[in-house]
């Protein structure tokens, strides 16, 4: 039986700050939802169900927040479904939701993503002492530098290459009002002077820690019919996962990010992803993961993806434009980092991301990763339908 | 086989909370002997307040007092309190609907037994003598035989007090006993002898450090044992300069992916006896052991010539 075509026909972001100390969780996932809600012009009634993700529940130490949060986002009497999959969180919300859709189990899905960091402390999530087991010596950086080292040595990157990537992001979040981090005065320079943190990673090439979240209203063909905007269409959407640690693990270039990103190519009958795809919201938390993304998702031959970077095809107004938003690098609310980059693809379709608008953008990949390079979730939309 | 070990695990941290306009004039109505619902759409007021209404899911900002005194609407009683309940003698859990609310809030009532407690019972506020704007600021119920307290029925609130609680601290405590199971506990025996000891897969043949008592991508069973190192190589590693909290190391140092010799993959540790600056991938390494380290504190440079870029390449 084939599969309903699905739509993005709302896209809903808090202002993403370091500390929301004026609203509850709640009321943080109410501003992102009822924004979503407004883009599309429908109302609650219009919400057959709910699909809300969030990163370890450690992170603001509410056990199954999920649980609280079905009057803030009117699903009272409805189906409501939590997914956790560390980083990568947003972007799998946002697949499961499609399903739904995809299935017709529902004809319009509220999905949603957050994370308010400032009430607790992600580092002390990710690091709890386990007896008999030999602390991590490294902190969150610290697990993906070595990698960084790795991708320099195994491809002769100069060690300048990740702060092109910093001096890149930062600036397109100037664009974004929606953004974190608004470095006016942001230089090269300044980045390449910034403390290294996790020797080959700097201060400035390290994402900030947010409070934010994120919604977005999926529906059929009847629902996008009826969309006042433009919608965004789901040309394919795939997850992966692997384990953090195993013999044989490629960390630079893991394989379930290369069969999650050819899963979804096939999908969307997309031959050559860096000729086909005309704009890319990737999960760089590290600036290096940019080149190193680059050739995981085929946009460049192993080894080259420095070089794109290097010679600006990755810049707002450049060849293959990454991280128009600003991306992880200036704003990070973990659970919904990856809805991020899945709602700001579906912006760039559909002609709505304002001052960092991709002129013509047709087709775009959103992507997230998380865990230790261990979840990996994508989608391809296009502002025209799917053919088949 | 070797004793399977276990450990008291507790995870415990004060998370923060911000409470939003609702919850904000809640506990800081508690702290000033106030008890606020909200009014919803259809004229409903619920105490406790929420911010967004259960059935039309409208944003709800309209706050009502409410009398400290109330009805029963179910009760169980508790024989034996535990740390952290609101008494510490036997009570009575209790849901109590204050006079002019129409939902029930769940609390403990002082009461002599469970004879003395009913379905409809009239009870009333205890308030606590210190009160910070929290759930804890009313000490429990007790009985009480009186009509409605003041105000008789809900009354208009704007929800303004000087000095709001804007936040709480919610700490976070659970406690489990931690079993690392059969393959690393006895890896960890071979630790204690100063040997680290792998598995090697019987499928793919891959050596793992530590153990883990099946093989992740081929999903068997590893029992067969095999010792390692305790020699290896430096594949990958970055330079810490952030200090860790609980961490007696003194920044800068190099934390490592440490290929041991007969190992298929890396394991994680830190490198010393070498300046930081000094360290490079292919470094040949030695643990350092402490007297009463479980683990090798560190390693240290071996001595040995640097090993080939491609005889670890795919061990980083």
């Amino acid at each position: 039986m084939s599969k309903e075509p699905v739509a993005v026909v709302g896209v809903g972001q808090t202002k993403h700050v370091a500390a929301r100390r004026d609203v509850s969780i709640a009321g943080l996932v109410r501003e992102a939802a009822l924004r979503a809600l407004t883009d599309a012009e429908l109302t609650w009634a219009d919400i057959d169900a709910v699909v809300i993700g969030k990163a370890p529940d450690f992170f603001e130490g509410v056990m199954m927040p999920e649980l609280y949060l079905a009057d803030a986002l009117g699903a009272v009497g409805k189906p409501m479904l939590r997914v956790h999959t560390a980083g990568s969180v947003g972007g799998s919300t946002a697949l499961v939701a499609t399903q739904l859709v995809a299935g017709r189990v529902h004809g319009t899905v509220l999905t949603l993503a957050f994370e308010k960091q400032s009430e607790s402390n992600a580092m002390w999530g990710l690091s709890l002492p386990i007896p008999f087991q030999q602390p991590l010596l490294a902190g969150a950086g610290g697990f993906f530098a070595p990698h960084v080292r790795a991708y320099m040595r195994r491809t002769g990157a100069p060690d300048t290459v990740g702060s092109l990537v910093a001096y890149k992001d930062r600036r397109n979040a100037l664009k974004n009002p929606y953004a974190h981090l608004h470095e006016h005065d942001i230089t090269l320079e300044k980045v390449q002077a910034s403390p290294m943190l996790w020797d080959p990673i700097r201060y400035s090439e390290t994402c900030p820690s947010s409070d934010g979240a994120c919604a977005m209203v999926l529906t059929d063909r009847a629902g996008a019919a009826r969309s006042p905007r433009p919608p965004a269409w789901v040309h394919g959407g795939a997850m992966r996962s692997e384990p953090t640690l195993f013999a044989g693990k490629d960390c630079v270039s893991p394989r379930a990010g290369k069969d999650c990103a050819a899963d979804v190519y096939r999908q969307a009958g997309i031959a050559d992803p860096r000729r086909d795809i005309d704009a890319v919201e990737m999960y760089v938390p590290f600036s290096w993961y940019e080149p190193m993304w680059l050739e995981n998702l085929g946009f460049a031959d192993e080894g080259e993806g420095w070089k794109l970077t290097e010679s600006g095809v990755t810049e707002l107004d450049g060849d293959l434009p990454v991280n128009m938003s600003g991306g992880v690098l200036s704003t990070n609310p973990i659970g919904a980092s990856g809805m991020i980059r899945f709602a700001e693809a579906a912006l760039q379709v559909r002609g709505l991301a304002g001052e960092h608008q991709v002129e013509g953008a047709r087709r775009a990949l959103g992507h997230a990763y998380g865990g230790g390079s261990q979840f990996f979730a994508m989608w391809l939309v296009g502002a025209e339908p799917p053919s088949s | 086989m070797p004793e399977v070990l276990k450990a008291p695990l507790v995870v415990e941290f004060p998370f923060t909370r911000s409470l939003g306009p609702v919850q904000s004039a809640f506990l800081t109505g508690l702290r000033e002997r106030v008890v606020l619902g909200v009014r919803t759409t259809d004229g409903r007021t619920l105490v406790p307040p929420v911010e967004y209404d259960p059935v039309t899911a409208d944003e709800l900002r309209d706050l009502v007092e409410v009398a400290p005194t109330g009805t029963v609407t179910t009760w169980a009683w508790n024989h034996a309190p535990r740390r952290g309940q609101p008494l510490g003698t036997p009570f009575a859990w209790v849901l109590v609907r204050f006079d002019g609310a129409d939902t029930a809030l769940l609390h403990a009532l002082d009461a002599p037994g469970p004879d003395s407690v009913r379905t409809g019972m009239r009870v009333r506020v205890r308030w606590a003598g210190e009160r910070s704007g929290a759930i804890t600021d009313i000490a429990c119920f007790e009985p009480y035989d009186g009509g409605p307290g003041t105000p008789a029925g809900p009354t208009g609130h704007d929800g303004s007090f000087t000095d709001p609680v804007t936040g709480i601290v919610a700490p976070a405590r659970l406690d489990y006993v931690y079993s690392p199971g059969r393959a690393q506990s006895a890896h960890l025996q071979a630790l204690s002898e100063r040997r680290t000891v792998g598995e090697r897969c019987p499928s793919c043949r891959k050596v793992y450090v530590p153990p883990r008592g099946a093989c992740p991508t081929c999903g068997v069973a590893t029992t067969e044992q095999v010792e390692v190192g305790p020699r290896g190589t430096v594949t990958t590693y970055c330079i810490v300069n952030i200090k860790a909290r609980n961490l007696d190391i003194e920044v800068p140092y190099v934390y490592a992916h440490i290929a041991l010799d007969g190992a298929d993959l890396a394991l994680h540790g830190r490198i010393g006896g070498i300046p930081y600056d000094q360290v490079r991938m292919g470094l040949r390494v030695e643990p350092v052991w402490t007297e009463d380290g479980r683990h090798p504190d560190h390693y240290r440079p071996a001595g040995e010539p640097d090993a080939e870029y491609e005889t670890y390449k795919e061990l980083l």
